[in-house]
């Protein structure tokens, strides 16, 4: 479980965080939505720690995250893993060597126990055998299944995703979310994502929060997205005729 | 107020690039891959550069010494001394700002743009010292050997282009260039180049490091990390020319 309490966090003097309070529940996939600019993913950096917020503070399962020593915030970034926007895999690092990063960093573990637990992941996002292309042989989809691999190859107990789906095709992106989904409930992680894709919210939004200006604006999951009253959520996720008619 | 800050910048990132790695078999690693980028793959434009450079300053020197009272072995004395101080640790440093340093800094400045910089302090990992020691270290080790390479192959070349043109006998030109050497040219010669490797990965990996935007900056900040890294080995040629030689 991860709690953001009080978090306040600007650039340049113009608050783009403004007192958010949230929790993100262990075995469930936690949406953070809202519209581009909103300060999602601006509080996603600054749960993994790429931004230091100016007040607040973020609990890993009780454990203080920020302002933090650095050897406690090591700890907890070993139990963290992060799929970043454009998959951020080492392009001159092959596939196997990428998800083996980690594991090179903080195990002792043999190099054939390595090679068996990028085996293992790389089976569960479905590219077994992929072990020595290159990011640059990878499709878009292919790329993020790798980056998801190389996520969850040291087990992390929290597993977050920038925008995941961002720049997929529709099916392409359904599979990211479905395999995120599973393995959340796999591992039993605490799942953060990042997303504006609605078909992401209705599908895997078991915990939503929507972000608007910097503000958290409204809490609960994909069932109660239905009925809420709230006019800037209702504007921001059935903006579409497709959602509207969903909705109807 | 631009320059101080990036001065700060470049000396806050120098602290953190020059802590102990964390793996140090990931650093070997790292350093072998770039011993091969940096020093083993600017072999060959070292040796063109090198042995064409040698020939010039040769057929200069033959040029301008047209006089009976001036025997022809100063002509390969002269042409020594020039690689031996200038032409190599400088000019060569200077070549590979444009080969090696827009290298670094187009490298590391798109690790930036896409995230895995991000990646690896969340994992972390000190980007710093994991991406640019390895590139520090291989330069100040290789530089030298390759300016070595570079001052044979420079004699090499005056050799050639004084015997093929006639301008310099052969014989003479070996003369000259056995004679009055002093072994102290050719540390002055290596310490500059270890100076000059480390300005140029140092401020290459600095630009690289601090882009922020997309292709475009990547670009702009190999471009600023070849003139800065040429500006200050100009300036530190002149200081450590005078601290050594005066």
């Amino acid at each position: 479980m991860i709690e953001v309490k009080h978090l306040y966090k600007s650039f340049e003097g113009v608050p783009v965080l403004k007192d958010i309070n949230t929790v993100f529940e262990k075995g469930k996939t936690n949406l953070i939505i809202g519209q581009s600019g909103s300060g999602k993913t601006v509080l996603m950096k600054c749960c993994i720690g790429l931004y230091e917020p100016e007040n607040g503070e973020i609990l890993y399962n009780g454990r203080k995250f920020n302002n933090a020593s650095e050897k406690k915030r090591k700890n907890i970034r070993e139990e963290m893993g992060v799929l970043f926007q454009g998959g951020a895999l080492f392009d001159s690092l092959t596939v196997e060597e990428n998800i083996m990063f980690p594991l090179n960093m903080f195990t002792k573990m043999t190099l054939k126990e390595k090679k068996e637990r990028v085996n293992y992941v790389l089976e569960n996002v479905n590219l077994s055998g992929t072990n020595e292309k290159f990011p640059a042989e990878l499709s878009g989809g292919m790329m993020k299944r790798v980056a998801i691999a190389r996520a969850i190859s040291l087990m992390p107990k929290y597993l977050f995703a920038d925008e995941p789906n961002s720049g997929l095709d529709p099916k392409t992106a359904e599979r990211i979310d479905q395999l995120l989904h599973s393995l959340t409930k796999k591992f039993n992680m605490t799942t953060v994502i990042n997303t504006h894709d609605m078909n992401s919210v209705i599908q895997i939004g078991e915990n939503i929060s929507f972000i608007n200006k910097g503000n958290l604006w409204w809490e609960g999951t994909n069932k109660e997205i239905f009925h809420t009253n709230n006019p800037e959520l209702n504007d921001f996720v059935f903006s579409t005729e497709l959602t509207r008619r969903l909705k109807e | 107020m631009k320059y101080l800050r990036e001065i700060g910048e470049y000396v806050l990132l120098m602290i953190q690039t020059l802590k102990k790695p964390e793996k140090w078999f990931i650093f070997r690693r790292q350093l072998v891959v770039n011993f091969k980028q940096i020093g083993t793959e600017s072999i060959g434009i070292v040796a063109i550069i090198s042995f064409f450079l040698g020939g010039i300053v040769a057929i200069q020197l033959a040029y301008n010494i047209d006089s009976p009272f001036i025997p022809k072995s100063i002509i390969g004395f002269s042409t020594r001394t020039m690689l031996v101080l200038e032409v190599s640790p400088t000019l060569l440093s200077m070549i590979l700002t444009g080969k090696v340093g827009s290298r670094i800094a187009s490298e590391i400045g798109t690790m930036r743009i896409t995230e895995q910089i991000d990646a690896l302090r969340v994992m972390g990992v000190n980007p710093a010292s994991y991406l640019i020691l390895p590139k520090i270290v291989a330069s100040v080790l290789y530089f030298p050997v390759l300016v070595i390479f570079s001052i044979f192959l420079g004699l090499m070349g005056g050799y050639a282009a004084g015997a093929i043109t006639g301008l310099v006998p052969p014989a003479d030109y070996i003369i000259g260039v056995r004679e009055w050497f002093a072994p102290f040219n050719l540390v002055y010669s290596m310490i500059k180049t270890v100076v000059f490797a480390f300005i140029i990965a140092s401020v290459a990996s600095y630009k690289g490091y601090s882009v922020k935007g997309g292709s475009v900056e990547v670009g702009q900040a190999s471009t600023d990390g070849v003139v800065t890294a040429n500006i200050l080995i100009i300036i530190f040629d002149l200081i450590l020319t005078q601290m050594l030689l005066t």
